[in-house]
């Protein structure tokens, strides 16, 4: 088996376990995290260089932040599929009591989840200072954060942008899904993002663009040609095309499921387009 | 709690006065010399911080942010992740109230080992008027979980208390100010989180400062005894975890108390010994503060006079509350 179609396997399983997650407690939010399916997975699965185990100052090791935190169940879902936790554990998302909080949060102690996020705009400042203690530690390895498109409205964004190539910050890869969708309707309609890839340079980013960011083999190389951009006092962002909700047809480029879980009914039929690889939890 | 002297009415004298701000540099600058784990971050502050002999003697360990304070917040809370323990400087109103939610999310509910070091806070940074003198900081601060709020009240305290922070693993709010104001307490004193410190003995009133207040209401204390009232001074330098056994000793001796502080009386320490005192012990109790206003321009002398928050003012307040006994 290629390590592609492994990877891909990997997904069909993750989608299966987002749409039984958010069906399961009727809330959360399945179309950014069908989204970003193949991102996180290739970034867990194969970019990222990990330690066994958990530790919260991962010294030596990548670090990932995800900023828009409400694509949880697609972080949780990838975290317990590499081993932070029981993939059992998937089945307490959004519950009382449950480490999976609605958004992610390292108040309940889940391996994996380094500062909660889901008020939006936050992460991009924290993956810095994440970078920022690495080069003071002389750690070599990278941070990666991911961001949503309509997320970059916060502001705070815009100051973590301007300082980290004033900063020469150079050991991060920041990447936004352009999934073009948000609660409100497209993008484009709600607050047009105008020139993100022209909008970064002009803040001294170097800018890769992934233009099938549901397709493993692009991003994988896409993140490859990041990662060789890295050291040379440029931040790197990644622009990562995706459609939201993908994989699900019924999903698939609408902001409509962007906050709402699937019936009975339009479970059975996303479970029938992705088959059980790995065993469901 | 600790007792400061077994004298009847210790009294309490000094030969400099300095800002608070100056003893948040210098204890920095100790632990800059002393803790290679700390790092200083600052959005354009750093005169005004008196930062200067960090970042001279630790020039790779500070981080000038700019005028970003969001962002300045996101970064101290990244910066723990790695072992690093990041102290913040700006001023107390763009160190609460423009970043709360970075505070809350990032910080506070994130558990991170950042240190929020607040200058300038209350009306007596003066002429600069309202925009910059917050009065609702510690209100602010308290309600955040895990947070824990200081106000030192000098020169000496507000050193110790900076290094002090450093050994304490979790989010922490300091504040102080920039008026200079008479050092009254140790050089080498340490400085222990939470537990707060008598400064006189007294029998008919408590007296519970912070900050800037705790100076007035030893002033306080003497006009009060020269009119025959023996008041108990304690400096709660620590609005939260608040000492709340102190509190409830000192009254059951003095059967009433008056509250002290350069804030709001909504959502300050006098809310919190209230709030002590209603589930344990009620007694009469007056609060000195700003009362639900801004601020506004003047030196730090009128506006403290016209807001109410001197010695004339505490002296007035225990009049009144030991009249309710």
């Amino acid at each position: 088996m290629s390590n592609t179609k492994h990877l891909e396997d990997i997904c069909t399983q993750t989608r299966r376990d987002i749409l039984r997650m958010v069906h399961k407690v009727n809330s959360g939010h399945p179309g950014g995290s069908l989204g970003c399916t193949e991102f996180l997975v290739a970034l867990y699965n194969e970019i990222m260089d990990r330690k066994e185990g958990f530790d919260m100052d991962g010294i030596g090791e990548d670090l990932f932040f995800l900023s828009n935190g409400h694509i949880s169940p697609v972080f949780y879902s990838v975290l317990a599929r590499v081993g932070y936790f029981p993939v059992e554990e998937l089945s307490t998302f959004r519950l009382i009591d449950s480490r999976l909080q609605g958004h992610p949060t390292t108040h309940e102690g889940l391996p994996g989840v380094r500062v909660a996020s889901g008020s939006l705009g936050q992460g991009m400042s924290v993956a810095l200072g994440a970078a920022e203690v690495k080069k003071l530690n002389g750690d070599e390895k990278i941070v990666y954060s991911l961001h949503g498109d309509g997320e970059l409205q916060e502001g705070q964004n815009w100051e973590a942008i301007m300082y980290a190539s004033a900063k020469k910050v150079d050991n991060i890869i920041c990447t936004v899904d352009l999934n073009g969708q948000q609660i409100d309707g497209a993008t484009d309609d709600v607050l047009p993002m105008g020139d993100l890839k022209a909008k970064f340079e002009a803040f001294g980013w170097t800018v890769i663009e992934i233009k099938e960011g549901n397709n493993i083999e692009a991003i994988l190389k896409g993140i490859a040609t990041a990662k060789s951009k890295t050291g040379k006092g440029k931040p790197v962002c990644v622009l990562l095309k995706t459609v939201m909700g993908n994989g699900v047809d019924f999903m698939m480029h609408t902001h409509e499921w962007h906050g709402k879980a699937p019936n009975d009914e339009q479970l059975a039929i996303g479970l029938e387009q992705n088959s059980e690889t790995l065993g469901d939890y | 709690m600790e007792r400061m002297g077994k004298e009847k009415m210790k009294t309490y004298t000094y030969t400099e006065k300095k800002d608070t701000r100056s003893g948040f540099g210098a204890g920095l600058a100790e632990l800059g010399r002393t803790n290679p784990d700390v790092v200083a971050l600052c959005a354009d502050l750093t005169p005004s911080l008196k930062m200067g002999e960090f970042i001279e003697e630790n020039p790779e360990r500070f981080f000038q942010v700019g005028i970003a304070e969001a962002n300045m917040m996101g970064i101290a809370a990244g910066m723990t992740i790695g072992g690093k323990i990041p102290f913040t400087g700006t001023f107390a109103n763009f160190a609460t109230g423009r970043v709360y939610d970075q505070i809350r999310q990032s910080i506070a509910y994130s558990g991170k080992n950042v240190k929020i070091c607040a200058s300038h806070a209350g009306l007596t940074l003066g002429e600069d008027g309202a925009t910059h003198q917050i009065l609702e900081d510690i209100g602010l601060m308290k309600m955040l979980p895990g947070m824990v709020v200081i106000n030192p009240c000098d020169f000496n305290q507000t050193k110790a208390a900076t290094i002090a922070i450093a050994k304490h693993k979790g989010p922490v709010y300091l504040r102080f100010g920039r008026p200079k104001v008479p050092i009254f307490t140790p050089d080498d004193q340490t400085f222990e989180i939470g537990k707060a410190i008598q400064l006189t003995e007294g029998t008919d009133v408590t007296i519970v400062a912070t900050g800037h207040l705790v100076w007035e209401a030893l002033e306080a204390s003497k006009v009060l005894l020269d009119k025959g009232i023996s008041a108990e001074v304690i400096n709660i330098h620590t609005i939260k975890p608040l000492d709340d056994k102190a509190i409830l000793d000192s009254v059951a001796k003095t059967g009433c108390i008056v509250t002290a502080e350069e804030h709001n009386i909504f959502g300050g320490l006098g809310e919190s010994v209230a709030r002590v005192l209603a589930t344990n012990s009620p007694v009469p109790q007056e609060f000195v503060g700003t009362n639900d206003t801004f601020g506004e321009s003047g030196t730090p002398a009128q506006l403290m006079e016209k807001y109410g928050l001197n010695s004339a003012a505490i002296i007035n307040k225990a009049e009144t509350v030991i009249k309710r006994k």
